[in-house]
């Protein structure tokens, strides 16, 4: 059953140094408060999982926390690069950040496949990509019934999946709406998982075949206003796309980079 | 027909005028996402665009910075997981186009959006697969658009990261259920196709104004050019009108909060 904690006391309780964490949202829903706290609390040695990396995962590869990345896609939406992954990736700054990259179909089938419980995800994918030759996770298995050859990858098991939502009701039921991307799939993968919401109500008002997590599938919720910002929260806030634009030069520079996290994170509290 | 127009605009124009009215495209954001949406807002309107966040036949009023944007989901008619958008829709075979853009393509419009040099060290590190790898095989035929270069148009690509028709133009040769692969490229300077043996890209149409010469020199190998090589149509008035209020509606957009 989710216990309602301080976005402090969720993070410090389930995201251990050398953890596996899964911070998704798909441009939408994306957990930058928790990204936020997790670098406040200076978490090490993580292995990131995430199909887009986006402005989140740069900003805590510059700041130190992650040894291994795990995506599919690593950019700065419509703008470019993400600075920081590449002065890791490229330069070893702060330290080198071991990468292995997918196909989002892949991950996609990944996390579906770690959400049932299944050891890996069989899909019609790579085919004639050198990702394979780069990737030692990427196989390929004939299909038992029709003899074609298919990709497989192990599913996506994390030990934390953490993701941001509209709203949790008093029993921590939390909906999901707008592009949902693989919350869902983040959170039922995960061992243990923590859902930041906008806001809880007294009722979720959801329709019938809403996206809604049950409580009791979720180990912690934590208010966090404006949690998503500056991505967006379908019903709640727009995406910030000039600050999208503008992280391109912030992060482009180490020094700017190192200035923006004093004063947006490390000063900026964050719920105790 | 004096029709002032920038050779972008010709570009998104042709491309465009690629896609018919009434099929299904999976969309590819920046010049892609433009020409899908200009395509729609003209000679296509029952055009079903598809975006890989999950947007089910959308139709965006400005276009989307990424490609998650809320924009998509709330003009869509309805919005699905991630999962179900590449295992249903688009592996499941109900994508007839897939619409790419790419930073590197070679003659045998193999693409590169993984990085410039070696694995290991690269030179340039760029944002990786995405969901090309897949919509390229799996949507019934790919269409490219790109700005032409010799920086894009290179010998040989330094890493498949999807494919067009392999290193030797076999690469789709007897492998079952797989797309058509790309059937078009459309650049800022003419319209190629594979050849339909080699599958060896060739210059099939000129843009107006733009010379052969033109063409090899920003490509990075010995390009072909059709026998019979025609003129690309130019852009009408309407299209450029639709075009230039939609790109003036998106900058607006997007400047602000």
């Amino acid at each position: 059953m989710a216990e309602v904690l301080s976005l402090h006391d969720a993070v410090a309780r389930y995201v251990d140094d050398g953890a596996t964490v899964a911070m998704e949202g798909f441009t939408h829903l994306i957990p930058f408060a928790a990204g936020h706290e997790i670098i406040r609390q200076g978490k090490r040695d993580l292995t990131l999982v995430r199909m887009t990396p986006d402005l989140i995962y740069d900003q805590l590869i510059g700041a130190g926390c992650v040894k291994k990345l795990i995506f599919s896609w690593g950019g700065n939406p419509g703008v470019g690069s993400l600075h920081r992954l590449r002065d890791a990736v490229e330069k070893g700054y702060p330290h080198k950040v071991e990468i292995l990259e997918h196909s989002h179909a892949a991950m996609a089938c990944a996390y579906e496949a770690g959400a049932a419980g299944l050891p890996l995800a069989v899909l019609r994918g790579y085919i004639g990509s050198d990702l394979p030759k780069v990737n030692d996770q990427i196989k390929f298995i004939d299909c038992p019934f029709s003899g074609e050859r298919l990709a497989a990858v192990p599913s996506i098991r994390p030990d934390v999946g953490v993701v941001h939502a509209q709203k949790a009701d008093r029993k921590g039921n939390v909906l999901v709406e707008g592009i949902i991307g693989v919350q869902k799939e983040a959170v039922l993968a995960a061992r243990h998982s923590i859902v930041t919401v906008e806001e809880i109500v007294d009722d979720l008002e959801a329709t019938p075949n809403a996206c809604v997590i049950p409580g009791w599938a979720i180990d912690a919720i934590a208010v966090a206003e404006k949690g998503a910002y500056p991505s967006y929260a379908h019903g709640y806030y727009p995406r910030h796309n000039r600050f999208y634009k503008e992280w391109d030069t912030i992060a482009r520079d180490r020094d700017s980079f190192n200035a923006w996290l004093e004063e947006n994170v490390y000063n900026a509290g964050g719920a105790s | 027909m004096s029709l002032e127009y920038t050779s972008a605009e010709m570009m998104t124009v042709t491309a465009a005028r690629a896609l018919e009215n009434g099929t299904t495209c999976f969309v590819g954001i920046g010049l892609p996402s433009e020409a899908a949406n200009l395509a729609r807002l003209t000679h296509a309107p029952d055009v079903v665009l598809i975006y890989e966040s999950g947007t089910l036949q959308t139709k965006p009023d400005v276009l989307p910075l990424s490609i998650g944007d809320g924009e998509l989901c709330e003009t869509a008619l309805t919005t699905v997981s991630v999962p179900e958008m590449f295992r249903y829709w688009l592996q499941g075979g109900k994508i007839d186009v897939g619409f790419l853009g790419t930073a590197q393509i070679d003659r045998y419009c193999n693409l590169n959006t993984t990085l410039i040099g070696d694995y290991t060290a690269p030179k340039v590190r760029l944002p990786g697969g995405g969901g090309a790898p897949e919509i390229a095989t799996n949507a019934g035929e790919v269409f490219i658009t790109l700005k032409h270069s010799r920086r894009t148009f290179v010998d040989g690509v330094d890493f498949v990261t999807t494919l067009g028709f392999g290193r030797d133009g076999k690469g789709r040769d007897g492998v079952p259920n797989i797309g058509k692969g790309p059937t078009r490229v459309i650049t800022d300077l003419c319209v190629m196709k594979p050849d339909p043996e080699t599958r060896e890209l060739v210059v099939v149409s000129l843009h107006p104004g733009v010379t052969a010469e033109q063409v090899q020199e920003a490509t990075g190998w010995e390009i072909r050019f059709a026998e019979a090589l025609e003129t690309t149509a130019e852009p009408s008035e309407k299209e450029l009108e639709v075009l230039r209020e939609l790109k003036a509606r998106t900058e607006r957009h997007h400047s602000g909060e």
